[in-house]
């Protein structure tokens, strides 16, 4: 009998793999670097930790790659959500609000004592990861239940959560300053702290998804979701877990971007990092149509993302016009990956065939 | 080959390999003005790959093609519709949102003003409808709102008016339609035919063939067999030549299930009390002994599907009582019933069947990891072994289990999910119009598939529009009309009498 699991590296099963495109677009952006930017890839050893603008480019992309893991799976249903950003700033609001309450009594409380905290790390992070695992629940309900369309559906949260993130802190930015919890974004063993954070919940959501039938029943449900019903797959339940679960990813997003700033800024945390994490997907080869998904292709993904946006800024290119520039080098990774231009470039490099 | 000034095209050695298979080799085919050709043959004997050369989608390694005298070569679909080769497929490709009128003259309208004039544009539509077709309907309204045999003839409308076209394919334009939808589409078929245009009719009804054709071409495994007149070919000889073996295997069937009778169980496996769904089907009561196959028969929309979608619980009745060994079904879902062993092969195979991007692997074990929940998640050797056994048992031609199952054959996307529904180990399996849409020979290894079944001990109910098929796999035939049970027989019938069931007049 046939061994159909043995994988070979030809040139076309390399060119087929998901992570090819994503590779290839992210080696390009640091080829870029490498040419333009000196020392771009210097790597300091500071009293045991790694600094470097490579090192920049994982630390600053944390946010956007913990966000592209829950993408994954919500795009990988056929449906997306635009509230991971709102989310973020609810989370950051709950975690703040509960490490310096000075808000609720509408003044503003510059905290100095780095030690000074009104209730204990654990329940600052699992509280602020409670309210955002709501989130992603009403989402899902009103996804799989009622039946809203997943772009409408988590519009109104991506509208409404920043207000309810005001409404939290009571319209003021909560200053944070309780050293501990600014560890989880700024951080370092080696390698930013954040990093690790990243690793885990990528592991523990690649093991749930590849290791149990849920990845299968996800891109099953995301290829056809009528099918999956007939097999006995409860596809309700199915979209509830991932956008529950990318309420989840989102909340820890918004506890990494708020111990980053050291405050919990309700208008700008995660502000447009949604777009950021979906491009992330899309740039992974995880079809907006649902169906195949690839993790670590969405993670080399954020990573393209923010290696564009971090050489934009080594050559100087300034803020305002960034989005504009990071458009163009989108739209050229996107055409990258276009089935068309795939061929095309699958023609002229693959070797010729012996006639 | 003489070309006489009667034949409108002519195929000749037309030859085209794809990776690792000749598709077609060395085929000719010749087609006169005014005729009805039928294009038959199984799965893969390169029906549609000829077709496709034909219009363009496929270059031809090799051969040449005449149309009207001049040699062509048609680059696109759009380029041989302009050459005057019009094709309507299976699948219609028409908005159903928008109107007939705009569906027929899409990017074509009649303007005045610069605007889209409407009143004009309506009546050149219904004009184009009754001069073309003899059809007569409301222009105005949405193409949704029709039939899909009309939906049909408006695709046939629309490649005809873009077009003055000499030659119309038409490629298994009736597998979606009913007894009556059919006869409406051979009647606007003879009517083309009669102002001389040429017609390749695809399609693996045999009894069509002989109703519409003048001539037969029947290809196997991308050769020419041979072109006939309807009148001098026997349907026994042109099964034998599609299929390249005699009909035995179809006589021995008959002796398997007078065989198999023999094993019924006399008590009831699944038991069906008082259930029915109000708007979707009149309570009834059904018994399904073990060993037993049912057939179903009834026309389309009779409630058949409505019947096999409760008993699965993929629709909650609202009356009566499911139960299996005993044990009555609480909340009825797809879950409950597969856990209750009870399996369904949905009639739609493209829409609630097959997952198209899935490899076959992951095809067939779906429903049963469904059942056993996500932690418990087979193992990627047992999936192949599970797989690889079932690719074996029903035949399944694929080139591994890691290829997506949308590259696959009809009549094999059919044999993965019946793997998909044995894997679950059913006692009951509802099979709803397992062979549409398949070959005669895939056809003949699932009849017998489901007999061998039955013999095992479950318990089968076989659903099909054709007729001769459920009497021939059947021991006991259940009649629906108007989506109600109304008759129930067992043993020997002809089909006569359940014809005068099914129509429900008196004999």
């Amino acid at each position: 009998m046939k061994k159909t699991m043995k994988p070979s590296f030809t040139w076309r099963n390399i060119t087929e793999s998901r992570l090819f495109f994503p590779l290839v677009a992210l080696s390009l952006i640091l080829l870029f670097d490498f040419i333009f930017i000196p020392g771009f890839f210097t790597i300091e050893n500071r009293e045991g930790n790694l600094h470097g603008s490579l090192i920049d480019i994982f630390r600053n992309g944390s946010t956007v790659m913990l966000l592209a893991i829950g993408m994954t799976l919500v795009i990988a249903t056929g449906g997306v959500d635009l509230s991971v950003g709102a989310t973020m700033a609810i989370a950051a609001s709950v975690a703040g609000i509960l490490m310096n309450p000075s808000a609720l009594r509408n003044e503003v409380f510059f905290v100095t004592d780095p030690t000074y905290t009104f209730q204990p790390l654990g329940v600052v992070i699992a509280a602020a990861l409670f309210v955002a695992i709501l989130c992603g629940l009403w989402n899902g309900v009103l996804v799989a239940y009622m039946r809203i369309q997943p772009m409408v559906a988590t519009l109104i949260l991506m509208i409404s959560g920043r207000g309810i993130a005001q409404l939290i802190t009571n319209g003021l930015r909560v200053q944070i300053t309780y050293r501990p919890y600014a560890y989880i974004g700024q951080g370092w063993i080696v390698l930013p702290f954040s990093l690790y954070i990243v690793a885990f919940v990528f592991l523990v959501t690649w093991l749930m998804t590849r290791k149990t039938a849920i990845g299968m029943f996800i891109e099953s449900v995301g290829i056809n979701f009528r099918s999956s019903f007939f097999s006995g797959i409860d596809e309700k339940r199915i979209k509830l877990l991932v956008y529950t679960f990318c309420g989840f990813c989102a909340g820890i997003a918004g506890l990494v971007a708020s111990s980053n700033i050291k405050t919990s800024d309700a208008n700008n945390i995660g502000l447009t990092t949604e777009l950021d994490a979906i491009l992330a997907v899309v740039i992974g080869g995880t079809s907006m149509a649902g169906g195949r998904f690839s993790l670590l292709a969405s993670m080399v993904g954020a990573l393209v993302m923010q290696a564009i946006t971090q050489s934009m800024y080594a050559i100087g290119v300034p803020a305002f016009a960034l989005q504009a520039i990071k458009a163009v080098v989108v739209i050229l990774v996107i055409l990258l990956y276009s089935e068309q231009v795939r061929g095309f470039v699958r023609r002229i490099s693959a070797p010729k065939k012996e006639v | 080959m003489a070309e006489s000034s009667q034949d409108i095209l002519v195929m000749e050695g037309i030859s085209k390999a794809f990776p690792g298979v000749q598709a077609l080799d060395n085929v000719s085919l010749t087609l006169k003005r005014g005729e009805i050709l039928c294009l038959v043959g199984e799965n893969g004997a390169g029906k549609s790959t000829l077709m496709k050369v034909l219009t363009g989608v496929e270059r031809p390694d090799s051969g040449r093609i005449t149309l009207d005298g001049r040699e062509i070569q048609a680059k696109s679909p759009q380029h041989a519709q302009e050459l005057g080769i019009s094709t309507v497929y299976q699948e219609i490709n028409l908005c159903t949102n928008l109107s007939v009128a705009e569906n027929i003259l899409l990017g074509r309208e009649p303007h005045k003003w610069s605007r889209i004039d409407w009143p004009a544009m309506y009546d050149l539509a219904s004009d184009t409808l009754r001069r073309l077709l003899g059809v007569e309907i409301d222009v105005t309204k949405p193409l949704g709102s029709y039939t899909v045999a009309i939906q049909q003839m408006v695709a046939i409308a629309r490649a005809l008016y873009i077009a003055s076209a000499k030659i119309l394919i038409l490629d298994e334009p009736t597998s979606s339609l009913d007894v009556t939808e059919t006869a409406q589409l051979f009647k606007v078929m003879k009517k083309l035919k009669d102002d001389g245009v040429g017609i390749v009719f695809i399609t693996h009804f045999i009894g069509q063939v002989y109703e519409i054709s003048d001539r037969i071409t029947v290809l196997r495994n991308g050769k020419l067999v041979g072109t006939y007149e309807t009148g001098s070919i026997t349907r026994v000889g042109l099964i034998s030549n599609m299929i390249g073996r005699s009909l035995a295997e179809f006589d021995e069937m008959s002796k398997t299930k007078l065989e198999s009778g023999k094993h019924i169980k006399s008590e009831a496996l699944l038991q069906a009390r008082g259930v029915g769904l109000t708007g979707s089907i009149q309570p009834f009561d059904l018994d399904l002994h073990a060993g037993e196959v049912v057939g179903m028969a009834g026309l389309l929309g009779s409630g058949r599907t409505e019947t096999a979608h409760i008993l699965f619980g993929a629709e909650k009745p609202d009356a009566g009582s499911i139960s299996v060994n005993g044990d009555v079904i609480v909340d009825s879902s797809p879950l409950a019933s597969i856990k209750h062993g009870i399996a369904l092969c949905p009639e739609d195979r493209k829409a609630a069947g097959i997952v198209d991007e899935l490899t076959v692997r992951e095809n067939i074990v779906l429903a049963m990891q469904a059942s056993k929940g996500w932690l418990k998640y087979l193992s990627l050797p047992e999936q192949y072994e599970l797989a690889e056994k079932y690719i074996e048992l029903l035949n399944i031609v694929t080139p591994s289990a890691d290829q997506p199952v949308k590259n696959l054959s009809g009549g094999n996307q059919q044999k993965v999910i019946l793997a998909r529904w044995l894997a679950t180990n059913p006692q009951v399996l509802i099979l709803d119009e397992p062979t549409r849409g398949i070959d005669v020979g895939a056809k003949a290894e699932i009849q017998k598939l489901v007999l061998s079944l039955a013999e095992e001990g479950k318990a089968c109910i076989f659903i099909s529009s054709e007729l001769e098929e459920v009497l021939r796999t059947s021991h006991r035939i259940v009649v629906l009309r108007e989506r109600e049970k109304v008759a129930e027989f067992a043993g020997e019938v002809d089909e006569k009498t359940i014809i005068h069931a099914i129509a429900g007049s008196e004999s």
